[in-house]
């Protein structure tokens, strides 16, 4: 049996790539290796009546233009907004940031009132700036080295578009790509308490600290998400995040892709430069006109195809491609909702995101000890608790508490496989560190599943535990991912695509590298297709 | 100036917003925080409630009860079961409609009618010659809307485990915090839920049970920005919004016939005589003028137009309701009458009056759309009504 397409790795841009290419007509088969699809984007009940959203816990990136084309919500994708950004601090002040601009202005001046004025002006330039950004990352990576017209006419388009911006944005986008978190927000603002919560955005899942060059420019990404037109919304999957994979198979499956999961890949058979078919774990061989890796880069290229089958420059260029995972998940099943000193109560504020992150001090200490291998003793924390706007995830008055921990570095002293060792060290570390603003919260806990780096990687296939494939650095993005010359989806090998966060435009549940893999694959098709009939004598019209 | 409802001690307190509105005499509440989203969010993920004391309430109670309630509605209520609940519209002798509500019957002779507008008068009036007494229950009944996924786990958990198998239309009488209360399960958000009725001088007891029942399973108040997106996405209409009570129309053209908003569905022709039959059976042979529909309005349209001013596409945070041209190429065709966002759908939605040639799903229609001060136009399909129809709505 041969497939037209076969897509390893049921992840989301995987299942996303596959939906796409269905739609189109084509016969796909996705294999993925684990029980369950979603790769990171996936929900399990690991302790009864408690559904974690295991790795990735909230949505925000995911193109609407995907969501349109594959009609999500028509397979069961929905997305519940979250309503505000909560700072408790250790002095038992507190932050929330809201929807309501007034209330916000409110909050800040409590600390700031210079700051609670200029926050708006901010958030006003970094929105006009993602919209210029943001065609970028809805379409092929630019070809800045290409003298190829179209090439050209699409970097012309960019130019237009960057002609138009007044003067003062294009300053600030030079500075965004350049600057670190930091020295962005000692710009504008002066108060720690609002800069730390913000500038940690520039850091997520990446091994820098936020005094590191080009963390600003990532601080953006976080302005692109979009929820209805609303920029700078993030929102729970209902269910938790492995809706969202499920809702991408449902729609994959519904134009007419097959799945199957427990079907692990060992290796992608070359021959003369050519993808010719995937072997099994279990021996089988499945060939297919195109084969499409939705795993990343490292995995793909050193795992399944090998070395030595690729040029050595591009071989190169993979091994340096750096992954080098920072960040841990900590997922707590609790028998009543966390409260918090600074703001006790389950208001309104414990319905959105809660950032343990009270000082840029704080995060640089914390950045120390990853530097020197091991993880940070009071790291920086993005808690969500899903189950307080979505109680399908949890039994009733019980919720769950989702904890994003960074630093957690891969490379942890004395090698990635001693992290099974420090697993439950990192727990307590993560625990306690909640525990001091919320009295109380330890006892709480019936459950609790710790995930390092290198269970990342165990787990689920993360190369170095990095959660992005591949990290979101500048030097690792548009026409460089993963490999400069090789953005466009396509590789070195005949018949060899790639799909995933380690592609273009990168990691976060998007679904955009997918969408425009397929396109790309499908474009591809159409070009060998005319090519063909263009070489074929000519026999009259059909019947 | 309006005058609060049983439950205002309540939801005064919990209004942070003071949007309050109001209907049919009754303090309203719009939205108890600044916007109505936690709300809608709640209906739809977890459990919404909702104070809907403003209904109009008729217990109709004798021999000739239903009877009457056959002549007056256009669906012969008296082949219903005790314990069931329909949703109808009753029209003027001409078959033009002047209100839309619901009856219970409650048992062989007691029946319930609510509606949005005054209808004692009415009731009495026709009532002539059944025998049948009519009491006005507004005042003395506070009503609750429970809504949402989880409502029916909040309801078990203060009227106990009888109420857990009330059928999709069904009614029951229950006990809340030793309160007798009526409980159906009907609404107006498309989803999975339940209105409570209960006497006027307990409310406050009944609420306080639901409240903190609701706490664990994300119960939040709310109102009626919230409860208009809900039932837009539901596709259910507004007397007042999108028809005309022929009792308030000034000229013919603003009066509707059933089929001409939707309700053709209810209308039982081939019966005993009842208000407005002659009109409608010619009708109904001869074809409506109108049919009032759903719209799918182009996102990427819409989206263009706001690209075109260097804008990000602007969708209000609540329902809309206003007269909005449609057309079919240059030539109007109709209007729309409300419409909203959906965010569970990911949908620009709209109800729309359409002459009836161009009123089948999936005909491609032109909204009229104001993109930074200029009237533009964009795409939009005849769209099958419910747009959102969950199947715990009915499970």
């Amino acid at each position: 049996m041969s497939w037209d397409a076969i897509v390893v790795g049921g992840g989301h841009n995987g299942l996303t790539c596959a939906a796409y290419l269905a739609k189109a007509g084509r016969k796909v088969l996705v294999l993925e290796r684990r029980h369950v699809l979603g790769g990171a984007a996936v929900s399990e009940e690991l302790h009864p009546g408690f559904t974690y959203s295991v790795c990735s816990y909230v949505v925000s990136l995911l193109r609407p233009w995907v969501i349109r084309e594959l009609e999500l919500p028509r397979f069961g994708l929905e997305i519940i907004p979250l309503e505000a950004a909560f700072s408790p601090y250790p002095d038992g002040r507190a932050l929330c940031r809201w929807a309501d601009p007034e209330r916000t202005r409110r909050e800040i001046a409590a600390f700031s009132q210079r700051d609670a004025e200029v926050y708006p002006e901010f958030g006003k330039k970094m929105s006009q700036l993602a919209r210029f950004v943001q065609p970028m990352v809805d379409a092929p990576a630019p070809r800045p080295t290409s003298l190829d017209p179209r090439a050209l006419f699409e970097m012309l388009g960019t130019a237009r578009r960057y002609r138009d911006l007044d003067p003062d944005l294009r300053a600030g986008l030079l500075k965004l790509m350049t600057a670190s978190a930091v020295d962005l927000l000692d710009e504008w603002f002066e108060s720690d308490q609002l800069k730390a919560p913000m500038a940690v955005s520039g850091i997520i899942g990446t091994f820098l600290g936020v005094r590191s060059p080009g963390t600003a420019y990532v601080l953006l990404h976080h302005y692109m998400g979009e929820i209805d037109g609303a920029y700078r919304a993030w929102g729970f999957s209902k269910g938790g995040t492995g809706k969202v994979s499920e809702a991408i198979a449902a729609a994959a499956r519904h134009f007419g892709a097959e799945i199957r999961t427990e079907a692990a890949v060992e290796r992608i058979d070359v021959r003369g430069g050519e993808a010719r078919a995937v072997v099994l774990e279990n021996g089988d061989e499945l060939t297919a006109r195109t084969i499409v890796s939705a795993l990343d880069p490292h995995r793909t290229f050193l795992g399944l195809v090998g070395a030595e089958h690729l040029p050595a420059d591009f071989a190169a260029g993979v091994r340096r491609f750096k992954m080098r995972g920072s960040s841990g998940k900590v997922n707590l099943a609790v028998d009543r909702l966390p409260e918090f000193s600074a703001r006790p109560g389950a208001g309104p504020h414990l319905r959105g995101d809660i950032a343990i992150s009270p000082s840029i001090e704080y995060l640089e200490r914390a950045y120390d000890d990853a530097k020197y291998g091991s993880f940070s003793k009071r790291p920086y924390l993005n808690v969500v608790i899903p189950s307080l706007v979505d109680p399908s995830v949890a039994p009733p008055g019980k919720h769950v508490v989702s904890c994003f921990v960074q630093y957690a570095p891969y490379h942890i002293a004395g090698g990635a496989a001693r992290w099974p060792e420090h697993r439950e060290a990192l727990g307590d570390a993560v625990v306690d560190t909640l525990a001091e603003y919320c009295p109380g919260f330890k006892e709480s806990i019936l459950h609790r599943q710790v995930l390092t780096p290198w269970d990342l990687e165990q787990q689920f296939g993360l190369t170095e535990g990095n959660i992005f494939h591949g990290e979101l650095s500048l030097e690792q993005l548009a026409f460089q991912r993963p490999v400069a010359g090789w953005a466009h989806y396509k590789t070195p090998l005949r018949r060899l695509w790639m799909c995933a966060s380690g592609t273009h435009p990168g990691g976060g549940l998007m679904g955009a590298p997918g969408a425009l893999a397929a396109r790309a694959i499908l474009r591809a098709d159409l070009g060998t297709a005319l090519r063909t009939a263009a070489r074929r004598p000519h026999r009259g019209s059909a019947p | 100036m309006p005058i609060p409802t049983p439950f205002h001690a309540r939801t005064s307190a919990l209004c942070t917003s003071l949007a309050w509105k109001e209907w049919a005499g009754y303090h309203a509440v719009r939205s108890y925080d600044t916007y109505p989203e936690r709300e809608y969010f709640a209906f739809r993920h977890a459990a919404g409630l909702l104070d809907v004391t403003p209904l109009y309430k008729y217990d109709l109670r004798g021999p000739d009860a239903g009877r009457l309630l056959a002549y007056v509605t256009v669906k012969d209520v008296t082949q219903m079961k005790p314990g069931r609940v329909t949703y109808l519209c009753w029209c003027d002798a001409d078959g033009k409609v002047l209100d839309d509500g619901t009856i219970t019957r409650w048992d062989d002779a007691h029946y319930r009618l609510t509606s949005a507008d005054p209808s004692f008068a009415w009731l009495a009036r026709h009532a002539r010659g059944f025998d049948v007494e009519i009491e006005d229950v507004s005042e003395k009944l506070g009503a609750l809307a429970l809504q949402g996924p989880s409502s029916r786990a909040v309801l078990v958990d203060v009227a106990g485990a009888e109420v857990a198998g009330l059928r999709f239309f069904g009614a029951q009488h229950a006990h809340i915090a030793g309160v007798p209360v009526d409980v159906t399960r009907t609404g107006y958000t498309g989803d999975l839920g339940y209105e409570v009725w209960t006497p006027a001088e307990h409310a406050l007891a009944v609420w306080d049970a639901l409240a903190e029942a609701g706490r664990p399973y994300g119960l939040q108040p709310a109102g009626l920005d919230a409860l208009d997106m809900t039932r837009i996405e539901a596709g259910f209409i507004l007397g007042g919004v999108d028809y005309t009570s022929a009792r308030r129309a000034l000229i013919e053209d603003q009066k509707s016939s059933p089929y001409e908003i939707g309700l053709g569905w209810c209308v039982q022709l081939e019966r005993e005589p009842f208000l407005g039959q002659a009109a409608l059976r010619r009708e109904a042979r001869a074809g409506s003028r109108h049919a009032l529909v759903g719209l799918d309005i182009d996102w990427d349209a819409l989206r263009a137009l706001f690209d075109e001013k260097g804008l990000p596409p602007l969708v209000l945070a609540h329902a809309w309701r206003a007269s909005i041209p449609v057309y079919l190429g240059a030539v109007q065709v109709g209007y729309a009458t409300s419409g909203s966002w959906s965010p569970t759908l990911k949908k620009n939605l709209a109800l729309a009056t359409l002459e009836a040639a161009h009123a089948a799903p999936g005909t491609e229609l032109a909204i009229e759309w104001t993109v930074e001060h200029r009237r533009r136009t964009v795409g939009a399909t005849v769209a099958e009504r419910p747009f959102f129809d969950p199947e715990r709505k009915r499970k």
